[in-house]
């Protein structure tokens, strides 16, 4: 069984559901007007119908106010804004926030029709757009050199991007007479000159003015421009046909003017940024280089053959120290060997045995040694060496053994 | 220096701008940064120069062609 539902929910649940839907938010219908209200509180409540059906509208004071046609009742118009449920009456109603008269030709059949038929050639589409210049030094301005609209078209320029040039291509841009003229306006920029971007321009006004910028050859001529095109045509509410052709819509001339340039206040900054970066930059470049040569004369300091010289001369001064102790060892050694021998000779001398008291006796004629009794003769004169000196004696007789 | 005069401010933007894409990879001998920073400060203050001393001109193409100032 289904669930049953308060009068209020079910009146939540359909204004839930038109919320939702994504066509009734943004929506222009035609009709004439009817029951016409303009209530103390500011607020307009209207019926907008037409053979066969109606629609209850209000447009409250915030939207009333910047209405600049006010309607009355039998007047064919174009209502625009979005249509919801009011709850207490459970009544879906229009919720306008913009009126306007249609009646000179039915303008807005019109424009449904043309836009319907650019859309489809695919003048539309996105991949079309261009991407407008960064720095544009010329800039083409096609629009009505009287208009304030150029007026503010310079301030922002001479404010944001004084480095720019402006080309004024003059035009009517007034009515329905004015489409050939910015057409030919369009074609002297693009014949004559080095623009780099077009701004196509008119200020605020009725449909009508502004019908100019819906025209096929104005729409074509875009389209067909060589160089990028911004447009600003009117208010912000104000969509025209050039604007969707164009490579961008601005809702003013003076977005379109500042969409066009960079901003020269963004340029001093970046520029200031850009020469501090340039110090730094070059600082730890500097300060990367230098600690990258400390890390190599460190490497070299290793295996520098200043370094290796050194290292051999140190060695060759140990083997020099230690060859001289060697030296003076080996000669205390000699030395003491030397002496050794010495006393050992001395010892072993016949000097050394005279000391001892014992004396040697040679026969004084011959100087050679008495070695036997039986060779001295009796009355032979001998000489007896004692070891301090010399006896010189004669031999009083001899004994055998 | 007369070639830096003469230099429209998005060209001396631009080689600013690849400068120091240059000297931020850090590949460049040092006599090359070095002569890059020179540059990039001359261009730095030539930008600043043009932008002060810039004035908005404002121009009237005819149906001919031909521009003329307008006041």
């Amino acid at each position: 069984m289904s669930q049953t539902y308060t009068v209020a929910e079910l009146s939540t649940y359909i204004r839930e559901m038109f919320d939702q839907d994504y066509r009734l938010q943004d929506i222009w219908v035609m009709g004439e007007i009817s029951n016409l209200t303009r209530a103390s509180s500011g607020h307009w409540y209207f019926t907008v119908k037409d053979s066969k059906s109606q629609v209850k509208c209000a447009m409250w004071r915030s939207s009333a106010e910047r209405q600049s046609f006010i309607p009355q009742n039998g007047d064919a118009v174009a209502v625009h804004g979005r249509v919801s449920v009011y709850e207490p009456r459970g009544e879906y109603q229009l919720y306008a926030d913009l009126l306007r008269p249609v009646g000179l030709g039915d303008l807005y059949a019109q424009f449904e029709q043309l836009k319907t038929r650019l859309e489809e050639e695919g003048l539309f589409d996105p991949e079309r757009k261009r991407p407008l210049p960064a720095f544009p030094r010329l800039i083409g301005v096609v629009t009505s050199p009287e208009a304030a609209a150029f007026q503010d078209i310079q301030n922002v320029l001479r404010r944001r991007f004084p480095l720019a040039q402006i080309i004024l291509s003059p035009t009517p841009v007034q009515g329905d007479t004015a489409p050939p003229y910015i057409v030919a306006a369009l074609d002297r920029l693009n014949a004559y000159t080095d623009v780099e971007v077009i701004l196509l321009c008119r200020g605020g006004g009725s449909i009508e003015d502004l019908w100019a910028f819906n025209d096929e050859s104005v729409a074509r001529a875009v389209a067909a421009s060589p160089t990028p095109v911004i447009t600003g045509v009117g208010h912000e509410t104000d969509f025209t046909i050039v604007d969707f052709v164009s490579d961008y819509r601005a809702p003013t001339p003076s977005a379109a003017a500042e969409i066009a340039t960079p901003n020269m206040d963004d340029l001093h900054h970046n520029v200031r940024l850009f020469y501090d970066t340039l110090a730094v930059l070059m600082r730890e470049n500097i300060s990367e280089r230098r600690a990258n040569l400390l890390a190599v004369e460190r490497t070299m300091g290793h295996i520098s053959p200043v370094r290796q010289i050194g290292n051999q001369r140190q060695r060759v001064d140990d083997l020099n120290a230690r060859l001289v102790r060697q030296q003076r060892q080996h000669l205390i050694r000699l030395r003491e060997r030397l002496e050794s021998r010495a006393a050992a000779l001395h010892a072993a001398s016949p000097q050394a045995i005279l000391e001892r008291g014992y004396a040697i006796i040679t026969h004084a004629q011959t100087g050679t040694r008495v070695k036997s009794a039986r060779a001295v003769r009796p009355g032979e004169a001998l000489h007896v060496r004692l070891h301090d000196g010399q006896i010189t004696t004669r031999a009083e007789g001899t004994d055998h053994e | 220096m007369n070639e830096l005069q003469q230099m429209p401010f998005e060209a001396a933007y631009a080689e600013l701008e690849t400068i120091i894409l240059q000297l931020e990879s850090g590949e460049l001998p040092l006599d090359q940064s070095v002569t890059l920073f020179e540059r990039g400060r001359v261009l730095a203050a030539h930008c600043q120069t043009l932008l002060d001393s810039a004035e908005l001109r404002v121009n009237q193409i005819s149906d001919s062609g031909e521009l003329k100032p307008l006041a």
